[in-house]
């Protein structure tokens, strides 16, 4: 079942083209990469996809209905995102962030009731923030105000989570975490999720889909073996890399070649 | 030590009510905690009343004081004499109600706006709305406008609302309001104004440089009935559109594009709460005079006391800035009996070094 469509995706900040005629469709319970280089257009594609932006053309489709005409209340039920870090003006809880998720859900009146509650401890649990619950945000570190962020998304009970560099400030181990998690709320619940991402191995080695976007176009589409391939990925990157596979998964691994002064001696 | 016994107070710990789902050192907002905040804040109000209204140059004692207004209404014969009645009635308690609403209305739109501008130093003062509204004022003073309805008072809230527009045109030009270019612009804003009126000053007459002064400094003194009312319907009505965006002002302050991803229209929710929390400035200061720092302290107070939850933070901020202003007003009028201080003067007074000190504690933490 299609749950988000992009026709003919056109946008441009002051005239500037930035996405350039982009169309795709995804699949209900779809795990989409969103790769490509800087100014590439990967996270204006997100908030596009969010209605934060409009495109200048083309129209974007959640389950059938325009993305331009819902009102956010009911957007933000069924699109969560997990945006980068930033630090917040003014003191709040660890709780009061997460149970801001399910504003869309309680409208501007009612109280938060033991459902609510329910749904946030459990998106606590999974994200492993609740020992945190009483913390000040602005005490926490990145790693943690992250987790924070996705608990929220978690808590808004989305259909669709859009993450954007979620792996960029943490470490080995809770990038591991972080994506084992997505991949088993990909798996178990069927979210469907898109992530932006620079790091292309973990992209290979967790999507089930990655686009490549160059000049707000996109290159190529498909499952990473299709997509992570030597020849588009230097194409789009302009620079010199070995593409070979991941010895457990075998899907495709990217590994920057450094060029010796001693291979071309006319520097 | 009155901190911890309020917060503890707050937490108001009931088995009934205790959503211990989600665990906590720290109290939620549930309906019965903002209940009992609000309560506690009513009663200290009316505290803050009683013993306002008893104090000043005729003293009226307390026992009296409660039998007559507990008359009040009733044919029955109050223990006062008819002077302590006109005191009361006439000077103290138009007096009293009106700090109280000014309190109010400066320190709700004072929550606005750090909210709006995602700015805890922003507040009407120090953004210049004030500044505009005085410049006005002198206007009317000086050249003596009976045109204009309301006269000085209408000349005042146009210069608020002038004020206003300026600020927002130009922080809309600057991709990033939040920072300090829109407190830097409040500056400039007040530095202009200061200088015209001035210039008005210095080529008027000395017959109405007494009352510039006073209105310059902040003075509930010379108020009247209609005021009052105007000052007071504006207050509630705007306090009450406040209210309803209570949840959408937490999500705002969380940053635009979050608020939108949660839900919030922010276009019309910023439009709307930046014109409620303009008319109540504007009002509220064209009554009043300048008097400063209100809204900065007051919600930053509570903040600190009760965390940034809006629907928590915005009646208290209410109901602590009407008994904060009462409270000084006293001051002013009874430090130094039989002279009168502008209430201006005393929330300056408190207000500047606090503000120094949250700039200064900002940058250490930045």
């Amino acid at each position: 079942m299609t749950i988000l469509q992009l026709d003919h995706i056109h946008f441009a900040y002051n005239g500037s083209p930035v996405i350039r005629d982009i169309s795709f469709s995804i699949d209900k319970g779809d795990l989409l990469g969103l790769i490509g280089p800087n100014g590439s257009g990967k996270t204006t594609l997100l908030k596009l996809i969010d209605g934060i932006l409009q495109p200048a053309q083309g129209a974007i489709r959640i389950l059938g209905a325009p993305v331009q005409k819902m009102k956010r209340m009911d957007l933000a039920k069924i699109i969560a995102v997990v945006p980068q870090v930033s630090p917040l003006v003014f003191p709040f809880t660890v709780q009061e962030v997460v149970l801001m998720g399910r504003a869309p859900h309680l409208g501007a009146w009612r109280f938060e009731g033991e459902k609510d509650y329910e749904i946030v401890k459990r998106a606590m649990e999974k994200t492993d923030t609740l020992p945190l619950a009483g913390r000040n945000m602005s005490r926490l570190s990145g790693g943690e105000a992250h987790r924070v962020l996705i608990a929220r998304a978690l808590a808004q009970e989305p259909q669709i989570l859009l993450l954007d560099e979620p792996t960029a400030f943490l470490d080995i181990r809770h990038q591991v975490d972080f994506l084992n998690l997505i991949h088993a709320l990909n798996e178990e619940q069927g979210l469907t999720v898109i992530v932006v991402t620079h790091d292309i191995n973990l992209a290979s080695l967790y999507c089930k889909r990655i686009a490549l976007l160059k000049e707000g176009q996109i290159q190529a589409i498909g499952r990473p073996e299709e997509v992570v391939t030597e020849e588009q990925i230097r194409d789009v990157y302009h620079t010199p890399l070995i593409v070979d596979r991941h010895p457990v998964t075998g899907r495709p691994r990217v590994t920057p070649r450094r060029e010796e002064p001693s291979d071309n001696g006319n520097r | 030590m009155f901190r911890t016994s309020l917060r503890s107070f707050l937490k108001s710990p009931s088995p009934a009510a205790a959503p211990a789902k989600v665990l906590v050192d720290s109290p939620l907002i549930t309906p019965r905690r903002i209940i009992h905040t609000t309560l506690f804040l009513i009663i200290l109000l009316s505290l803050v009343c009683l013993i306002t209204i008893s104090t000043g140059a005729g003293k009226i004692s307390f026992s009296p004081l409660l039998k007559l207004l507990s008359t009040v209404g009733s044919d029955s014969k109050s223990s006062l004499d008819s002077t302590e009645a006109t005191i009361l009635f006439s000077i103290r308690l138009p007096r009293v109600l009106f700090a109280g609403i000014v309190g109010a209305a400066l320190s709700s739109s004072g929550v606005v706006f750090q909210a709006l501008l995602r700015n805890p130093l922003a507040d009407p003062y120090i953004l210049g709305i004030s500044g505009g509204a005085a410049l006005g004022a002198v206007i009317g003073i000086i050249i003596g406008v009976t045109l204009v309805p309301l006269g000085t008072t209408g000349l005042a809230f146009g210069g608020a609302l002038m004020t206003i527009i300026l600020i927002f045109t130009v922080s809309r030009t600057k991709s990033d309001p939040s920072n300090n270019t829109l407190l830097l612009t409040g500056v400039i804003i007040n530095a202009f104004f200061s200088a015209l009126i001035m210039f008005l000053v210095s080529i008027s007459s000395s017959d109405r440089l007494h009352s510039v002064l006073f209105w310059l400094m902040g003075d509930l003194s010379l108020v009247e009935g209609k005021e009052i009312l105007l000052t007071g319907i504006t207050m509630l009505a705007g306090c009450l559109v406040m209210f309803m965006q209570a949840r959408s002002l937490n999500l705002l302050i969380l940053g635009e594009e979050t608020a939108m991803q949660l839900g919030v229209d922010t276009r019309k929710t910023k439009a709307m709460l930046l014109v409620t929390a303009s008319l109540v400035t504007a009002v509220a200061v064209s009554a009043s005079g300048t008097i400063g720092f209100v809204g900065l302290i007051i919600p930053h107070m509570l903040r600190l006391m009760l965390g940034s939850d809006h629907r928590l933070l915005l009646p208290a901020s209410v109901l602590f800035g009407a008994s904060f202003l009462i409270i000084t007003d006293t001051i002013a009028r009874t430090v130094m009996a039989p002279l009168e201080l502008p209430v201006g003067v005393v929330t300056a007074l408190c207000g500047a070094p606090y503000f120094i000190y949250l700039l200064h504690r900002r940058t250490i933490s930045s």
